[in-house]
Parts: C-alpha cells; structure tokens; sequence
C-alpha cells in the first residue's frame, strides 16, 4: 500500500515544483526579471503581428526551419567566441532569405527546408560538443532562459520591434495581398518577390531574437500557433492580428510569471499557455459552427 | 512574342474598342497567357507597341481589371470576401489607405455582383461560382476600362458559368469597358463575343465569329481536317482538340 501513496506524494511534489509563487514577488524587483518581462511583452508584439501572415502563406515549416538555423548560428557564435546573439541572426536571416525565395510551391519549399534544417541541426549540435563553456549556455540556446536578456537584448529587440511595425505601417496591404491572393497581387503589379524577401527577414529577425527567451525548439510556439489559433475563431485580417498578439503576450508574459517562481525555463509554461489558447479556440470555432448550423435550420 | 527560340507570334495587329468583347481561343501552350501577361506588363514585348486605354503596358495600371480562373482557398485563411474585393481596389498601394472610401466602394461593387450576403465569410468556404462572383466584384472596383478574364468560367457549372459572363456583359454595356476574355470554350459566351482572336501554334486569325469560326479558317490554322458545325445556338469544333494533343509528338516518315 505504500508505493502507490509515495507515487502520489512524488506527483504532488513535482506539481509544487511547477506551480508556486514563492518569491515572485521579490523576483519582480530585480531589474533582470523586468527586463525578461519587458522583452517578452515585445517579442509577443511582434510575433502576433506577423503570426497570421506566417500561416495564411504556409510558412510554419520555414519558421521552424529558421529557427534552427538561428541555433546553428549562435552554436557557431559560442564556439568562436563572439555575441551568440549576433550569430543567431546571422544563421536566421540568411536562412528565412533561402526559404522566403524558395516560391511558393509548398512541397518543394518544404523538402529543401528539411534538407536546410537537418544539416543546420547536425552543425550545431557538433559545434556544441565542441565548446567547452559554461554547458548552461548551451542549453540555453535550445530552450531559452530569461537569465540571458540583458540590456543589449532588450535595445536590439527594441530597434527589431520598430522595423516590423514601420514595415507593417508601410506595407500591409500588399503583404496580405501577396500571402492571401498571391496571383491576382502579381497581376496587379505587387512585386510579390520583394516583398516575400521583405516578410523573410522580418521572420529572421524575430526569430532570431525569440530563440534566447524561448529557445530555438521553441519558437514555433510564438510565431505560428497564436496565428492559427486567430484562423480558428475569426475570418477578419485585422481581428485575427489582434488576437494573435492577444494570445502571444499571453503567453509570453503568463509563461515568464509562471517560471519565475519555480526558476524553471520559460519554455514550456510559454508554450503550453499558447497551446490552451488554441486548444480553446477549436472549442469556440466547434461551437460557432454548430451554433451557426441551428441558426440556417 | 518570342519565347527563347520559340515564336508564338508575328505580326498580331489587335485593336479593341472600349465596350467591345473579343475572345482569346487556341489549344494550350498558343500563348493566350502570355498575351495576357503582356497586356498586364509582366512580360515585355520582344518587338512592336501597344497601348491600353492610351497608355503604354505598364504593371500595376489601375485601367485593368484582372478575372483569373477560378481557385480554392484553405477555409482556414484569414480572408473574407470584403476583404478580397478590398485588395483589388488598394491591395498594391502603400500606406494606411482610405477606410471610409473603401468600405464604401466594396459595398456597392459586393451589392452589384450579389454577393453582399456571403461577404462575411471566409472566402475558403465558398463555392467556386460564389468565389468567381467576388473576382469579378474585385476586378470591378478599380473601375477599369479594360476587363482582361484568363478562363473565369473554367470549371463552373453551367448556371454560374451563365451568371458570371452575365456579369461581365453587364459591365461592358454600363461602363462601355474593353473585355478581352481568354478561354478554350467559346459556347458560353457566343452570344456576347464581338470578334474572335484564334491562335494556332504562332498562326492566328483575327475576325468576327462568322469570319473566325468556319471549318476553312479553322483547319488552315490547325493544318488539319477540322469541322465546325452550328447545333441550335452553340458552335461544335470537330477535330482541333485531337490535334492540339498530339502535335508535340507528331512522328513524320
């Protein structure tokens, strides 16, 4: 009778370890903490913008396929030395470039991203072993940690933040025009190439700059799921962009409150609060459409 | 038009009258998209002039009003048929845009079309005549002098297929717009068509339908035995269609 009551206490013991806000509050006061809080309130800014654009072009595999290569580049940076950052988007924007000229013939864009990816992933993994750091630098880089924003970060993460929404104040209209209705923009003179360059490296960028806080694993999470969990309740192009930013901070910003107390990494207390937003979106659009049905009856 | 080494055609003089309706007809691979892109300044001339509503081919020229064929779309795109006839009207410019205006002309275009009831939806959960309604209510908004349609009816049914070139006659008569209308089934709309171009393998003959759509002309441009005969109201092409297929592997002894 014994086991299954230690098994019980064992499981208490890890629900302890994940969900406490012991200390939170005196976390809150540290200038580091603020930092992490503000750079993911930023990042989920940006993340939601460009979210419904990713899924309405069917650029999820290119997302993730990028955000190794940002692994693969601050891999590189590490083992030679300089700003991991700096070599996270380098690896990512030369990356999304490839993939965002890869056309928008998905099968063929998906193999040589998964071609791209797996090579990336192996250099990278290689690079790692190599270097005889701290090993929590490296672990960093594949599941993010809020240790890692300092100042720096946060003012890069800043001027990135200005270019996509300069970019999106600029250019909306024919973004949404080349990812929605890609034929009839180039008929209308878009210049739908340039502009999926455009899109490209407002992806690397952002990538690039999620993988310290969420690590590269990770980034699918804040770059596509608030995205297609918009895409579930809502027709609107401009509704949908709200929500996506809506379930990014979200999760951003739950998820780095979440982790302070229990000092694990963000990574998956960010994910699964983006998961449940989606998971309740499929709800409501089940409902609607039953709802809708007894309506036209 | 040269394309690489291959000549798809010489010597086209072509001139449409504002509130005319020509049809573009030959088998696949005469370059009826390519005339299209030409007209649309994607592709350049390789040699001579033309100029659409006095003005040289130029992308993006707002005098167009561009019907492609019919596609689907993912029912998960975030895109509703207000907000597809919208880009035709601002979707290429920069800048925040004209929201009141825009508002205003996508629903008098959506009225016009009748599609008002279904603007709302996504346009992914559409039917395929009520998604060629919004195209033509797209292509409407610019209000353009020229309506370029590259085979908008293909794989309707008949009655949408009806309802669209309904639409686009409609057009024409009001606005006394320029239709050039692409398409590899001229039945549907024999009734509206002015003046036919044939295209053939870089050959082409350009006329009325009488002229055009005779046995003669139509087995001279395919250099094979081809009849047409009239049934009732629709015109029966005996012939062309075997040989568009099989010209590319052609074996002479």
């Amino acid at each position: 009778m014994r086991a299954p009551q230690l098994r019980s206490r064992h499981a208490v013991s890890i629900l302890d370890r994940l969900f406490t806000f012991e200390g939170t509050w005196d976390l809150l006061q540290l200038q580091f903490v603020r930092n992490a809080l503000l750079a993911a309130a930023v990042l989920g800014l940006i993340a939601g913008l460009l979210a419904p654009l990713i899924v309405a072009r069917g650029m999820a595999f290119a997302v993730h396929g990028t955000s190794e290569l940002a692994f693969t580049g601050g891999a590189a940076a590490l083992l030679l030395g300089i700003d991991v950052g700096l070599g996270a988007v380098g690896g990512a924007v030369a990356a999304s470039l490839v993939f965002g000229l890869l056309g928008m013939r998905q099968r063929e864009r998906d193999s040589v991203i998964g071609v791209v990816l797996a090579f990336g992933l192996g250099l990278g993994v290689l690079m790692l072993a190599l270097y005889e750091g701290r090993s929590a630098n490296k672990f960093g880089l594949l599941t993010g940690s809020i240790v890692s924003v300092d100042s720096t970060n946060l003012l890069v993460l800043g001027v990135c933040a200005a270019l996509v929404i300069a970019t999106f104040t600029i250019a909306y209209r024919p973004l949404l025009f080349t990812s929605a209705d890609p034929d009839v923009a180039a008929a209308h003179g878009v210049p739908v190439r340039l502009l999926g360059a455009v899109f490209a490296v407002l992806i690397g960028l952002t990538t690039a700059l999620a993988v310290p806080v969420v690590g590269a694993v990770l980034v699918l999470a804040v770059m596509v799921t608030p995205g297609a969990a918009a895409a579930q309740v809502t027709s609107s192009p401009a509704v949908a962009t709200v929500l996506a930013i809506v379930f990014a901070e979200v999760g951003l910003l739950g998820g780095t409150l979440l982790s302070l107390g229990p000092g694990l990494p963000i990574s998956g207390y960010v994910a699964t609060l983006i998961f449940l937003c989606y998971v309740g979106c499929r709800g409501v659009a089940r409902f609607q459409r039953r709802v809708g049905k007894a309506a036209f009856a | 038009m040269v394309f690489g080494d291959r000549v798809l055609w010489d010597g086209l003089d072509l001139d449409v009258q504002p509130g005319e309706f020509l049809a573009v007809l030959g088998p696949n691979g005469s370059g009826k998209t390519t005339l299209l892109k030409v007209l649309l300044g994607l592709l350049p001339l390789s040699a001579g002039s033309l100029s659409i509503a006095g003005a040289p081919a130029s992308r993006g020229s707002s005098s167009i009003g561009y019907i492609p064929q019919q596609t689907s779309a993912d029912p998960q795109l975030t895109l509703r048929g207000r907000d597809l006839v919208g880009l035709g009207w601002d979707g290429h410019r920069m800048g925040l845009g004209r929201r009141r205006l825009r508002r205003e002309l996508v629903d008098e275009v959506l009225a016009a079309v009748g599609a008002t009831e279904y603007a709302d939806v996504a346009v992914g959960r559409l039917s395929g005549g009520e998604f060629q309604r919004l195209r033509v209510a797209q292509a409407l908004i610019g209000d353009p002098a020229v309506l370029l349609c590259d085979e908008p009816l293909l794989s309707l049914d008949l009655s949408h297929q009806r309802l669209i070139s309904t639409l686009i006659d409609l057009r024409r008569r009001a606005a006394n717009s320029a239709v050039l209308f692409v398409t590899h089934e001229i039945n549907p709309v024999l009734s509206l068509v002015d003046k036919v171009l044939y295209l053939v393998e870089g050959r082409f003959r350009i006329g009325t339908c009488a002229q055009v759509m005779t046995s003669e002309v139509l087995s001279e441009l395919y250099r094979t035995q081809v009849d047409v005969f009239a049934v009732r109201d629709r015109l029966v092409v005996v012939g062309a269609e075997e040989c568009a297929h099989h010209s590319s592997d052609r074996v002479t002894l």
